[in-house]
């Protein structure tokens, strides 16, 4: 649905009219931005020397994007790979004509949506014994692929249920078996319809890599926290630590979008937030935050 | 792949950005320490079959050690070893297990309050030096020697408050860490303990003004106010009193004695005096006399 | 075990403040995610920027970041929430329980926003035309017939949005509140050799409250799906 299907063609009067919301907003965003910048300006936050020459130094800029940024990347890549096979997994159990293998499969893929993320890493990080070494670095792993790959069995469910029912009929007619009909047509046409979704779901992943501090985990934080422990410039820090996290985040969004142009065309994308309760099941409990 | 190529790209460009803008420069002094030289005489000085034998003939030693509170136990994105007084005190028990404390011979191992107790229990770490206190519920699962510090909890208010104690922050609140042993004594007071996750945290949270004062450990407060002169100041007197001590396994009952050994010899030698001298006493605390040792059980 | 069980009242009211936190946040989290959404498909343009670039921002910064500004970057400028004073029996509402407010509202506003936007996009086109043909402004045309049906159709991605932040209230934790996980971290250090028995228990908590809540969205959405 288009924007001008909510309104007219605005008259003579109504531009004039909208012409003062957009001088009065205007008027406010740069007033809120002025209050803002003069706050930590007033604060010394803008203070080259005590606050921001750290992340101009070579080697704070090496820990900040290798210690930093590529361990909280490979943490969620290697949660999202963990996830898919999760995800693909138990999506097709939940979908099994048996219902030994549903139930079971229903109930876990509903817990691992139910429990914050925050304590399964704790979780996972006691069981794993504490003993081996990287435990943190992969509590973090196994906690975000238990919880991402719950919520992606979730949405495989709902790509292959979105697969036009004739599709499997046709595999039917022609003589497939049910697993067949599952591997060959209906879970390949499912998850290209899940792809974009998937991408969000990655985008979930690396912000919730951030938690892993309290597992003690390396990553961008934990260097984050580092620096405003050593240098005392809590505000910068962060300004800091949210604009590489923004800006992976835009790329992978870039991604997602390319992914759905490629391959799903202009089709109305999978919401992943939109796949929560689509049989009015007791589920709902989506991992979109 | 394509993401490892594009972020490697990313990285690149920075650093050749930020080489060719301006190179920054922060941080680069070395913290200082203690120059301690590892012993020679361990051939026979443990009793066969000790736990502390066994860690001076493989020349290696774990030690679990905090990595957020500067003073005691801290270490910086940058750095490649801890520093403070906890780390100190390490120091000595390694080399006195004739392991060269600077060497490769020790793992340090970065524990938080969740931990500790597993990481001794299931072996990953040896000795736990990471303000530690002594607790009962503690030594039901591991053993604590020591204690090599005694601190008391004290109150950082702004420089112009009228609080003086405690008692004047009754219903009141007063920020530390979430989790921590201060938080709860702040709450036996009568104030009201708000939890944050450092404590440099709160004293943002004191300088702006959104809680009236923190409470935790006179030694960091002392810190903090040397920190921020003018802006913050210590009051009142110490309502707690914390014994931080060396964790160690409850398998290995026999490190107790050494640990204890080894403290002694650094309170009369005057080592002990000048890690605190060296690691909280630039803040402007006073050397204290050595704490009393508790007996081994 | 008796950590638990003789802390019952602790347990309680740590949950207590989660629910809270929750329902406050998630009242004014749909207020503000209306409006902004209302903004993003509206005739003015640099409003429907702003909320765009709003929403875009939000969404791609950790939860942490958004609680960090409020707590310590937002006294720099003046905003603090220390008029915030309430005390209901065991309860206090104070400044840091503003500033988490504000934080998890503002959070969840751009997922709200989002998940109204696919909403409105199931909207029939001839239900808007219809409302315009009718004289209605555009106004008129959100509040009496757009967003009504919006708001119904977008019930299970809106419960998503919810129950995400149900659980994200356990950042706070790090933030100044004895919510639940704040609570469980006192347990752990207290008790340090009933660590598993804690978790489970809370661990439980969350899990109960997640199906209270789901169990809510899905009685709605089978009131209100749109025949």
């Amino acid at each position: 649905m288009s924007n001008s299907v909510l309104f007219d063609a605005p008259g003579p009067k109504t531009v004039v009219r909208h012409r003062l919301y957009a001088l009065g907003t205007a008027v406010v965003l740069l007033g809120l931005a002025w209050w803002i910048y003069d706050g930590f300006n007033d604060a010394g936050q803008f203070d080259y020397e005590k606050k921001w020459e750290v992340f101009t130094t070579p080697d704070f800029i090496r820990a900040l994007l290798v210690d930093g940024l590529l361990k909280t990347l490979q943490m969620a890549f290697g949660a999202i790979l963990g996830a898919i096979v999760f995800g693909v997994v138990f999506g097709v159990a939940k979908l099994s004509d048996h219902a030994w293998i549903r139930w079971p499969a229903t109930i876990v893929v509903e817990f691992f949506r139910a429990v914050p993320v925050l304590l399964l890493m704790v979780f996972t990080w006691f069981s794993l014994g504490i003993k081996q070494d990287n435990s943190s670095f992969w509590a973090v792993v196994i906690a975000l692929t238990l919880y991402n790959g719950a919520v992606l069995a979730e949405v495989l469910r709902a790509g292959i249920n979105a697969v036009p029912k004739g599709q499997g009929e046709a595999a039917y007619a022609i003589g497939m078996r049910k697993t067949q009909v599952m591997s060959s047509i209906l879970l390949p046409q499912g998850v290209k319809i899940m792809l974009p979704a998937l991408v969000s779901q990655c985008i979930v992943a690396l912000k919730d890599t951030a938690l892993g501090t309290l597992v003690l985990a390396p990553g961008l934080t934990k260097v984050g926290t580092q620096i405003y422990l050593e240098f005392n410039n809590r505000v910068p820090t962060m300004f800091v630590v949210a604009a590489l996290y923004i800006t992976v985040n835009l790329l992978l969004t870039l991604l997602a979008n390319w992914l759905q142009k490629r391959y799903v065309g202009e089709k109305k994308p999978l919401e992943l937030t939109a796949v929560g309760n689509l049989n009015g099941g007791a589920g709902g409990a989506g991992g979109t935050i | 792949m394509r993401i490892r190529k594009a972020f490697a790209a990313t990285a690149v460009g920075l650093f050749a950005a930020t080489a060719l803008v301006a190179c920054g420069d922060a941080g680069s002094d070395d913290k200082e320490g203690v120059e301690v030289e590892a012993k020679d005489d361990c051939d026979d000085k443990f009793e066969e079959g000790s736990r502390m034998a066994e860690l001076a003939a493989a020349g290696k030693i774990n030690v679990g050690h905090k990595d957020d509170q500067p003073g005691l136990g801290f270490e910086g994105a940058t750095d490649d070893r801890p520093s403070g007084f906890d780390i100190e005190i390490a120091k000595l028990l390694v080399a006195d297990l004739c392991i060269d404390p600077e060497g490769d011979g020790v793992n340090w191992e970065v524990t938080i309050s969740d931990n500790r107790e597993p990481f001794l229990e299931q072996g990953k770490v040896d000795l736990v030096l990471a303000s530690y206190s002594i607790t009962e519920d503690r030594r039901l699962k591991v053993g604590q020697a020591g204690p090599y510090l005694v601190t008391g909890q004290q109150l950082l208010v702004k420089a112009d408050s009228d609080v003086e104690s405690i008692e004047d922050l009754k219903g009141k609140e007063v920020c530390s860490v979430t989790g921590s042993t201060s938080i709860e004594r702040i709450d036996e007071k009568g104030a009201k303990g708000v939890g944050f996750d450092s404590y440099s945290e709160c004293v943002a949270k004191v300088l702006d003004g959104t809680v009236e004062g923190m409470s935790t450990d006179g030694t960091i407060l002392a810190g903090f106010a040397a920190e921020n002169e003018g802006q913050l100041k210590v009051v009142g007197e110490t309502f707690s009193e914390e014994n931080i001590g060396v964790g160690y396994s409850k398998a290995e009952p026999e490190m107790c004695e050494w640990i204890n050994d080894v403290l002694t010899a650094s309170f009369d030698d005057g080592g002990w005096a000048e890690a605190f001298e060296i690691t909280l006493g630039p803040s402007g605390v006073e050397v204290p006399d050595p704490p009393a040792l508790d007996p081994c059980a | 075990m008796d950590a638990i069980t003789e802390n019952w009242d602790l347990y309680f009211r740590s949950f207590g403040y989660t629910v809270t936190l929750f329902v406050i946040a998630a009242v004014l989290s749909m207020l503000f995610g209306t409006l902004l959404c209302a903004l993003r498909v509206g005739p003015v343009a640099i409003m429907r920027a702003a909320a765009t670039t709003y929403v875009t921002l939000v969404r791609n910064t950790p939860l942490v970041v958004v609680f960090a500004f409020f707590s310590f970057a937002a006294p720099m400028f003046g905003l603090t929430f220390s008029f915030l004073d309430v005390h209901i029996g065991q309860f206090d509402f104070t400044e840091a329980f503003g500033a988490a407010v504000v934080s998890m509202t503002l959070y969840t506003s751009a997922f709200v926003c989002e998940a109204l936007r696919s909403g409105i996009n199931a909207v029939p086109l001839g239900q808007a035309e219809a409302a315009r043909a009718v004289g209605l402004t555009f106004g008129g045309t959100m509040t009496q017939v757009v967003l009504p049906q919006a708001i119904r159709a977008s019930v299970p991605p809106l419960a998503s949005v919810q129950i995400a932040m149900l659980k994200n209230t356990s950042v706070a934790a790090a933030f100044g509140i004895l919510e639940a996980v704040g609570q469980m971290r006192r347990f752990t250090n207290n008790f340090s050799s009933q660590r598993t028995e804690i978790f489970i228990f809370f661990a439980l908590g969350y899990v109960i409250l997640v199906l209270l809540l789901s169990f809510a969205a899905s009685r709605l959405e089978r009131k209100w799906r749109i025949a």
